[in-house]
């Protein structure tokens, strides 16, 4: 186990290197001189020279990627052009509301979708089935922002039972902190639920046309027990893996939630930071994000072996 | 009845939500190539006498905060829209093709192409696709070719997939056998057997394309703003929300609209590909 653990943890560090070289070359390979890009309309010769030495434009790519990776290293990200403020900042600032945002979203739509998956699969054909697969379509098709102002219209604008928007911290009381978090949690976790209800249904149907169900069920098992201690657990791998890949959207759709329900996570500093062209800020959230996503999947790849004892590392 | 007709409902019997999502998508086509006889006016011009009307007979989706029809502009966003959608589906369809053809024949690139296609994948596709948009000027060419850049690794996997197995197949053994040089054995022998499986990939890239473009244009890194496409009318109107939350709905509901059918097109043409798909997915 500890030796397979190594191994995967190495195993991460070209993906992640890949990852660092891309988010890094962009500001060369990008067309036009990316300094005067971010300065703007406005900016003087002056400022432009500024802003490229700032981003280490002015030396050598390899003496500058090598700096970069050193500092790195060391858990510096670099500075905001903007504000002047460390990156690695920043982000420590902002990284609260954006966890418990995904944190809330994950456990609503895990403990939705897979028994909706479970039981769509056990009636197949059947109404319920019909109204799982025909969300998670319109799950896939409905933009995140699309279903973020139809729920604020409804709930919050109409009834007036939630708060339009805003985020409210834990240490606040956990009444206001779960009145901000429900609409823009339900927002987030649509696509997510839609993508793991269809793989839980497709996969329960797989294992339930196995022999040893038949068996089960021939021998009197009660359906429950049946379709939990039996079927799903056998159909958890594929279930866990798609929850893993799927938080590459929760991050994406993080980025827009944040911005429509005016939480001031990390999407929202992205996005002021689009704003101002303050590419460091882009770049810290990009690494950090992508570094998730794969240690995310990390953990998905060694749980394998909970759920299916035959995986053994 | 005429045979045509027949062989209509025949389809619409055995795929009712593929030919839906066609005839939804040729209509979107339509709007898209007739705006300017669709009752529409200058999507651009504004006139503040008019603003925040209403949905009325003479507005009908109502006007916006510097008094353009909104009717107009989401009518001409739907050009936006399903070209952006076509635009990168095809470039990474392209470019994806190109890279998986020769990464899955040539095994010593196939390596280092894979590690930098999976670095490529680890990166979320929407943050990708911001910070490449960063560091350009807005144009409508840069946002499709930052959202096409975010597609290809995934085109990339399903035809070196491909091409792994197809290579083994014996009319490939005899046409390498027969002295067959490279470029024609990928042209001739293996591109024809991809075709099919890209076409239902380009189909779902071309439905998320239009999702990322209208997520872009929403949070400001996307289609510059003298473009009415519908990430940009619902953006505009995102300080609206509590007074006039119908200028949101109306973008919002052609995008899902449009997505959605693009969505079952492709749902159907898997299914046509492979019947043991489409029991369950």
């Amino acid at each position: 186990m500890l030796r397979y653990l190594l191994k995967r943890l190495l195993a991460t560090i070209p993906v992640m290197g890949v990852v660092a070289l891309f988010v890094f070359s962009l500001l060369y390979l990008s067309p036009g001189d990316p300094a005067a890009v971010i300065a703007g309309d406005i900016a003087t010769e002056a400022d432009i020279a500024r802003i490229r030495a700032q981003l280490g434009l002015d030396q050598p790519y390899l003496v500058r990627f090598g700096g970069w990776l050193w500092a790195l290293a060391h858990g510096d990200l670099g500075t905001s052009i903007f504000t002047s403020l460390p990156v690695a900042t920043l982000i420590g600032q902002r990284v609260e509301p954006t966890l418990a945002l995904t944190l809330c979203t994950m456990i609503v739509a895990v403990a939705l979708a897979v028994p909706l998956g479970v039981l769509a699969a056990a009636r197949a054909g059947g109404w319920l089935d019909r109204i799982v697969m025909a969300v998670s379509v319109l799950g896939f098709s409905v933009p995140v922002f699309v279903i973020a102002y139809g729920l604020i219209l409804l709930f919050a604008v109409h009834l007036e039972w939630l708060p339009v928007q805003g985020y409210r911290s834990w240490h606040d009381g956990f009444g206001p902190f779960i009145s901000h978090m429900i609409l823009p949690s339900v927002a987030l976790g649509i696509v997510y639920m839609a993508l793991i209800a269809r793989i839980t249904r497709a996969t329960m149907l797989d294992v339930l046309a196995q022999d040893y169900v038949r068996t089960a069920t021939a021998k009197g098992l009660a359906p429950h027990t049946m379709l939990i201690r039996h079927a799903l657990k056998n159909a958890a791998v594929p279930i866990v893996t798609v929850i893993g890949i799927g938080v590459a959207l929760l991050i994406g759709g993080v980025v827009v939630t944040e911005t429509v329900f005016a939480i001031p996570g990390l999407g929202r500093l992205t996005v002021d930071a689009i704003l101002r062209r303050d590419y460091p800020i882009i770049q810290g959230v990009t690494l950090l994000f992508s570094a998730v996503y794969v240690l995310v999947n990390l953990l998905v790849d060694l749980s394998y072996s909970l759920f299916d004892p035959r995986i053994r590392y | 009845m005429s045979p045509i007709w027949l062989r209509f409902k025949d389809a619409l019997r055995r795929h009712p939500t593929a030919i839906a999502g066609a005839v939804v998508l040729s209509l979107m086509v339509g709007v898209a190539l007739f705006a300017p006889w669709l009752g529409t006016t200058d999507p651009l011009a504004l006139s503040p006498i008019r603003r925040l009307k209403p949905p009325s007979a003479e507005y009908w989706f109502g006007t916006d905060m510097i008094g353009r029809d909104v009717y107009s502009r989401v009518v001409y966003g739907t050009r936006v829209s399903l070209s952006v959608g076509v635009a990168v589906a095809l470039l990474a369809s392209v470019i994806g093709l190109s890279i998986g053809l020769v990464t899955g024949y040539l095994r010593w690139l196939d390596a280092v192409m894979m590690r930098v296609m999976d670095g490529l994948m680890s990166i979320p596709s929407v943050l990708l696709a911001i910070a490449l948009i960063s560091l350009t000027k807005a144009s409508l060419g840069n946002v499709i070719v930052a959202i096409a850049i975010t597609e290809v690794p995934r085109v990339v996997r399903l035809v070196r997939s491909l091409v792994l197995t197809l290579r083994e197949q014996p009319y490939v053994e005899a046409a390498i056998a027969s002295g067959t040089r490279l470029p024609a054995i990928l042209l001739r022998h293996i591109l024809p057997n991809t075709v099919a499986p890209l076409l239902v990939q380009a189909t779902y890239i071309c439905a998320s394309a239009m999702i990322t473009e209208a997520i872009l244009s929403f949070i400001g890194a996307g289609t510059p703003p003298n473009i009415p496409s519908w990430g940009n009318i619902m953006a505009e109107a995102r300080s609206l929300i509590q007074i006039a939350g119908t200028i949101l709905l109306f973008p919002g509901l052609f995008l899902s609209v449009t997505v959605l059918s693009v969505n079952l097109l492709g749902d159907g043409m898997r299914d046509a590909l492979d019947p043991r798909l489409a029991r369950r997915m």
